[in-house]
């Protein structure tokens, strides 16, 4: 017997004396850690995605308590709403930051761009842009294989297998921007998503001279220059053959679109146009800026 | 026993078809492609414009940096337009497109058959006029020969190596350049030795060139300080670093250069250019192709101008046969496959491969069974199954710390692995990450 109550008194010691080392370190070590971080980080998506440029929500949260202000700070994925309830429990007011999304630009489907050659190799972009210009005559366009839909943590990315080109599901995009550093081909871009959605980009990456361009891609940039002369905000700049709408100058009057005959110049998400005569439309325009 | 490197290799196929096949000369194009971008290294300007008349051996790209290589015209004719073209990396680039009238050479080249075998010139002038000449390395690699034959300084070379070996399956140029040029490649030998000053020379050449070896073995006789030595028929013999290792004992450490060894290698081809830039004044314009394949009519040995479109050199070994599947630049384990055949020949253009659609298709991929062939054939000692999977998950520090920048990208992993997977495809992937990596880290 009297073995058994030793035993229980020797380990109950020992267990106690642990305990009061460990009360005692852990009291003399404590880490300081702001209450208000891991508040904050109760606030954000978890979403882990790196898409405001810190590895990770907990180190966004950490950066967003440190911060004197919140400008410059902004989780893509929960948006507006969360950055109002983090400045919130931070007593500062959020910068509003445009909600963006991404978009493919690049519309070589399998009619507009006919495939020359087969690609037998690894299904992987990378791989295939380190090897040769792609399987069609335009080799700035998209290869079709999928690093952009691999690398979305949101499922928001997918390639059509009919047109081969990838398409963003608007209602999951966060603006993360995996997929802009996935693709080899630098086709996509985040773009301010506009209101109610509506936005007008240049649907083409290709540099060639207008020639080659058209030659390759029926809707391809031949870098004409009408939609520049057309813009009346000097949004669009010619570079390398190839337009580039500046989201910040756009005002969406959508006359760019008219005027490009190659139809590289996308709009989404507008109402269908009344027929109304070009003069008339032209006014339109200028009153509605 | 015969020598060969110590660890991994393969040993595919030979196939060589066009074996024996004396080199003939193609009648010229009607119009040549000449990309300014032929070698490793900063591209050429070109300092021709349209309208411009041109003979053949006229300096019609400049290079720009110490890593470059001059081009010439290869045909006389008039300066069509300059224009992108596309090349073998299947990318548009800049090209000169002259059309071909007459034969008119530039003044100052030999064009005799005559050896010559005297030479009076100063190391420096070998070596310049080498980089006049823009000779690059013509086994593939289309480094510019008068930057490898400049040692770093501080650095000495001791021995001077001379690649025979072709240890690519199906190529025969360098065999047949070696069996009908046997005395110029031994001059150029002199040559290089002279530029590098070093008083060994040893030529590799692998075993089942037993005609090559003899030769060779015969003539050096004649010149001293050069040695023959028949080798293992083992792929990649003729890689750099296995050929050192083969021939001298010594091994190039991790992401060391051969120099650092004391020894420098030559391919045969690159010394018989060598020769004619030196001895007769002749830039690289011309060289010589294999066209081979399976269902290929007449498997040949052609000399080709520098920017005769390919589709001629095929004419001329028959046409593409109606079977074919891909057409390969090179040989069928470095080579690479072409996204189309509208292309010229370009310095590194040592072979077309042309493939049946039976033996182009690749196999799916399956999961990795963990056999480990993969890393018992690597002549570099890597572990390919487990760089693939560090590239895959983008795990660039421990890709490099497994040494990732020593593959010389032979394919052997590739070529042995039971379960099909593209072990090279994505090494070479993560190979240029890496190396981007590092060089940001530098600047």
């Amino acid at each position: 017997m009297s073995v058994i109550l030793t035993a229980v008194a020797t380990l109950g010691a020992i267990g106690a004396g642990s305990a009061g080392i460990l009360y005692l370190v852990s009291q003399k070590f404590k880490v300081e850690e702001d209450p208000r971080i891991q508040e904050v980080q109760d606030t954000l998506p978890a979403a882990n995605c790196g898409g405001c440029g810190f590895p990770g929500c907990a180190a966004f949260a950490a950066a967003c308590v440190n911060a004197d202000s919140l400008e410059g700070l902004n989780c893509p994925v929960g948006g507006e709403v969360t950055m109002d309830r983090v400045a919130a429990i931070l007593g500062q007011t959020a910068t509003k930051a445009a909600k963006k999304i991404a978009v493919v630009r690049c519309s070589g489907t399998c009619e507009e761009r006919p495939r020359l050659n087969q690609y037998d190799g690894v299904s992987n972009c990378s791989i295939a842009a380190a090897l040769y210009g792609g399987d069609t005559g335009c080799s700035f366009g998209c290869l079709g294989l999928g690093d952009c839909e691999e690398s979305c943590t949101f499922d928001a990315i997918h390639i059509n297998p009919l047109t081969l080109l990838p398409e963003v599901v608007e209602d999951k995009c966060t603006a993360c921007g995996a997929c802009v550093r996935a693709c080899p081909k630098d086709i996509i871009e985040l773009r301010k998503q506009g209101p109610k959605s509506r936005r007008i980009y240049v649907s083409c990456v290709n540099k060639d001279k207008g020639a080659v361009a058209k030659k390759a891609c029926n809707v391809a940039c031949i870098g004409c220059s009408k939609c520049q002369q057309a813009c009346p905000f000097e949004a669009i700049t010619i570079e390398n053959n190839l337009a580039y709408i500046d989201d910040d100058k756009c005002r969406l009057c959508r006359k760019c679109v008219v005027v490009c005959p190659t139809h590289s110049i996308l709009e989404l998400h507008f109402p269908p146009r009344k027929e109304t005569p070009p003069a008339a439309k032209e006014e339109e325009a200028i009153a509605n800026a | 026993m015969l020598k060969s490197f110590r660890i991994g290799g393969i040993h595919p196929k030979e196939n060589k078809l066009s074996a024996g096949m004396a080199i003939q000369s193609i009648a010229l194009p009607a119009q040549v492609v000449i990309p300014l971008s032929q070698h490793i290294g900063a591209p050429c300007q070109p300092i021709v414009k349209k309208g411009d008349k041109v003979k053949v051996g006229t300096l019609i790209g400049k290079s720009v940096g110490f890593v470059s290589a001059q081009i010439h015209s290869s045909v006389s004719g008039t300066v069509l337009k300059i224009d992108k073209a596309m090349d073998a990396s299947g990318y548009k680039r800049d090209a000169v497109f002259i059309n071909v009238e007459e034969d008119i050479w530039e003044e100052q080249i030999d064009r005799s058959e005559a050896l010559v075998t005297e030479c009076n010139l100063s190391a420096k002038e070998i070596l310049e006029k080498i980089a006049a000449a823009g000779i690059v390395g013509m086994g593939g690699a289309t480094f510019p020969t008068h930057v490898k034959l400049t040692p770093p300084p501080g650095m000495k070379a001791e021995v001077l190596i001379i690649n025979g070996v072709e240890c690519e399956p199906y190529l025969t140029s360098d065999h047949q350049l070696m069996m009908e040029k046997s005395d110029e490649i031994l001059v150029g030998i002199t040559l290089v030795m002279k530029a590098l000053n070093v008083q060994r020379a040893i030529v590799g050449i692998e075993n089942n060139k037993k005609d090559a070896v003899a030769l060779f073995t015969k003539k050096v006789k004649a010149y001293p300080g050069i040695e023959v030595q028949p080798l293992k028929v083992q792929y990649p013999q003729g890689g750099e670093k296995q050929l050192i290792d083969a021939l001298t004992g010594r091994q190039v450490p991790s992401g060391a250069l051969p120099i650092s060894v004391g020894a420098v290698v030559q391919n045969v081809g690159t010394l018989f250019a060598i020769y004619e830039a030196v001895q007769k004044n002749k830039p690289l314009i011309e060289r010589v192709v294999t066209v081979t394949g399976k269902e290929v009519q007449r498997p040949c040995n052609l000399r080709a101008r520098i920017g005769t479109p390919l589709t001629t050199l095929i004419d001329a070994a028959g046409g593409i046969p109606e079977s074919t599947g891909k057409v390969i630049s090179g040989g069928p384990m470095m080579g690479k496959a072409l996204a189309s055949i509208d292309i010229p020949v370009a310095k590194g253009t040592s072979g077309i491969l042309i493939v049946p659609t039976l033996e182009a298709k690749r196999k799916a991929m399956k999961d990795c069974i963990r056999c480990g062939k993969c890393v018992q054939v690597c002549p570099m000692g890597l572990n390919p199954t487990l760089l693939m999977n560090l590239t895959e998950y983008e795990v660039w520090d421990r890709a490099e710390k497994n040494a990732i920048t020593d593959c010389i990208e032979c394919g052997s992993c590739s070529y042995t692995c039971p379960a099909d997977r593209p072990l090279l495809d994505y090494i070479r992937l993560g190979k240029g990450k890496v190396n981007g990596i590092i060089r940001a880290r530098k600047n």
